[in-house]
């Protein structure tokens, strides 16, 4: 219970750090809705765009190079979540962790190895 | 169940909520602080005089500017996506907002010091490239999407040295709280033992908060603004505020793990007033550097960029900790981190010479059918 206390009290300025933020910006939201003037013209809500109008939504094309690196960031994010125990807690299991551990980055080492030679992290 | 603030002990609630309007103020005063002195510093570099008609000495120019953003039209361009237009600014601050819940300004001074500090940061922080993503894609403009993409694909890679060099930080400090790690350098800032993870940390920081040299994602010169083409007004201004609320976290954060925070030199024995010295000083000195860096720096090109995280930062960091670990786990004297920091400090330059100087390789093409040329034939 001394545990679960300390948790509610460490984690409720993080929910009402949300609530804050969202309040200042919604306030900031209304001010301008206030404050600021509002006229209508067609022109106006154009999409910016150098020339004529551009075809279809833009939302459609992305680069297939940009889902490389999404799944590279993946696994190595995972990867960096693995790290963050053993780091606040090698020292207490000795020798035998920092090895183990020297064998995981070695096995991660060899796995970007093998994407830096296959040309994933070249841009093209 | 109560918690103690300015001596007086209140209900959490309460006390949460006056912690963070002292957070809401301060944060305003020295975003506005920083758009200023960012213009005037700016300025002296370019040797002109920046901004000096506004009040004496132009002093009034952030109260002018927003002034001006709130009285401005707030336009959403009709083949925007509404929800995604509109929630994006709210995507963008509120996870930086929350950054600054773990922040030590000085000792006893602030919002919560969580024992997971480092994780929560790194972790909340990455949520506002979902906001930038959302701000490219709702605006539904060739520009935006380009630099949303750019954004999210700079944003997760950096994410990786920053994470690995904080924590490596961290490893010799024995704790991910930041005041234990502020603590922890009353003798000596681990920046002498870590200069190669102040370094990555640096970089990536640079990168995360989207500065010059790593401001591909609104490069100004070739995608307009990037995602935020299409915002103007307030909504473009929660965008700008976000960007300085995180630099002033990102500052602090980095003075706290790497320059001593609040307690090196002489530790905590000065007083209030030393502390708050101290720690505005070695704030305002990483984010001079930011401004120095914008000032001297060409923008990067994305090949060079993303290269420059995968292929150098990542496998660096990766050292740094497992020399750590090394150094730590036989108890050897902490001067060998010096030594083999500064030894790969040198052959990271080293090896940035080569990839920065390299040309831009061509794209690999589809072979094509060659017309045989009658010279080569006889």
């Amino acid at each position: 219970m001394e545990s679960e206390s300390a948790l509610y009290i460490n984690y409720l300025p993080v929910m009402l750090g949300g609530v804050v933020g969202f309040i200042l910006v919604f306030t900031a939201l209304i001010g301008a809705r206030l404050l600021a003037p509002f006229s209508k013209e067609n022109q106006k809500l154009t999409t910016y765009e150098c020339g004529m109008l551009p075809i279809r939504r833009a939302s459609t094309n992305i680069g297939m190079r940009f889902y490389l690196y999404a799944i590279l960031f993946i696994v190595f994010d995972v990867e960096a979540i693995f790290i963050f125990p053993w780091a606040m807690s090698f020292l207490n299991v000795g020798v035998f962790a920092y090895w183990l551990m020297v064998l995981f980055i070695g096995v991660l080492a060899l796995s970007l190895g093998y994407a830096w030679k296959k040309g994933a992290l070249q841009w093209r | 169940m109560s918690v103690e603030l300015f001596g007086t002990s209140f209900n959490p609630w309460v006390d949460a909520a006056i912690r963070l309007q002292l957070v809401v103020g301060f944060m305003t005063v020295v975003v506005m602080g920083l758009i200023y002195a960012e213009r005037k510093i700016l300025a002296r570099f370019h040797q002109r005089v920046g901004p000096q008609k506004t009040g004496p000495r132009g002093l009034l120019q952030s109260v002018a500017d927003a002034v001006k953003l709130v009285g401005k039209e707030d336009l959403r361009p009709a083949a925007a996506d509404p929800w995604t237009f509109e929630l994006a600014p709210y995507f963008v601050f509120i996870p930086i907002f929350l950054g600054f819940v773990i922040v030590p300004w000085v000792q006893g001074w602030n919002v919560r010091l969580l024992e997971l500090g480092i994780l929560y940061f790194v972790a909340i922080s990455s949520i506002s490239i979902v906001g930038w993503v959302m701000a490219g894609w709702g605006s539904d403009n060739r520009y935006a999407i380009i630099g949303a993409l750019r954004a999210a694909a700079q944003g997760i890679s950096y994410e990786l040295p920053l994470v690995l060099a904080l924590l490596s930080a961290a490893m010799l400090a024995g704790s991910l709280q930041l005041d234990k790690i502020v603590e922890f350098q009353s003798a000596v800032p681990l920046i002498v033992w870590q200069p190669l993870g102040f370094f990555i940390f640096f970089v990536a920081a640079l990168a995360e908060l989207n500065r010059t040299p790593f401001d591909i994602p609104v490069g100004e010169s070739e995608i307009v603004g990037g995602p935020f083409v299409e915002y103007s007004g307030i909504r473009w201004s929660m965008f700008f505020l976000a960007e300085y609320a995180g630099m002033l976290i990102m500052a602090f954060v980095g003075s706290s793990v790497f320059l001593g925070g609040y307690s090196w030199p002489f530790g905590e024995d000065f007083g209030l007033p030393f502390q708050m010295l101290l720690a505005a000083g070695k704030g305002g000195l990483f984010i001079f550097l930011i401004f120095w860096v914008r000032a001297s720096v060409p923008r990067l090109r994305i090949d060079q960029l993303m290269g420059y995280s995968w292929k150098i930062l990542l496998p660096f960091s990766f050292l740094q900790i497992l020399i750590n670990g090394f150094v730590l786990v036989y108890g050897l004297p902490h001067i060998i981190l010096l030594i083999t920091g500064v030894l790969s400090l040198g052959l990271l330059f080293w090896v940035t010479e080569g990839i920065v100087q390299r040309p831009l390789e061509p794209r690999r093409r589809r072979a094509r059918p060659t017309i045989v040329q009658e010279a080569e034939v006889s």
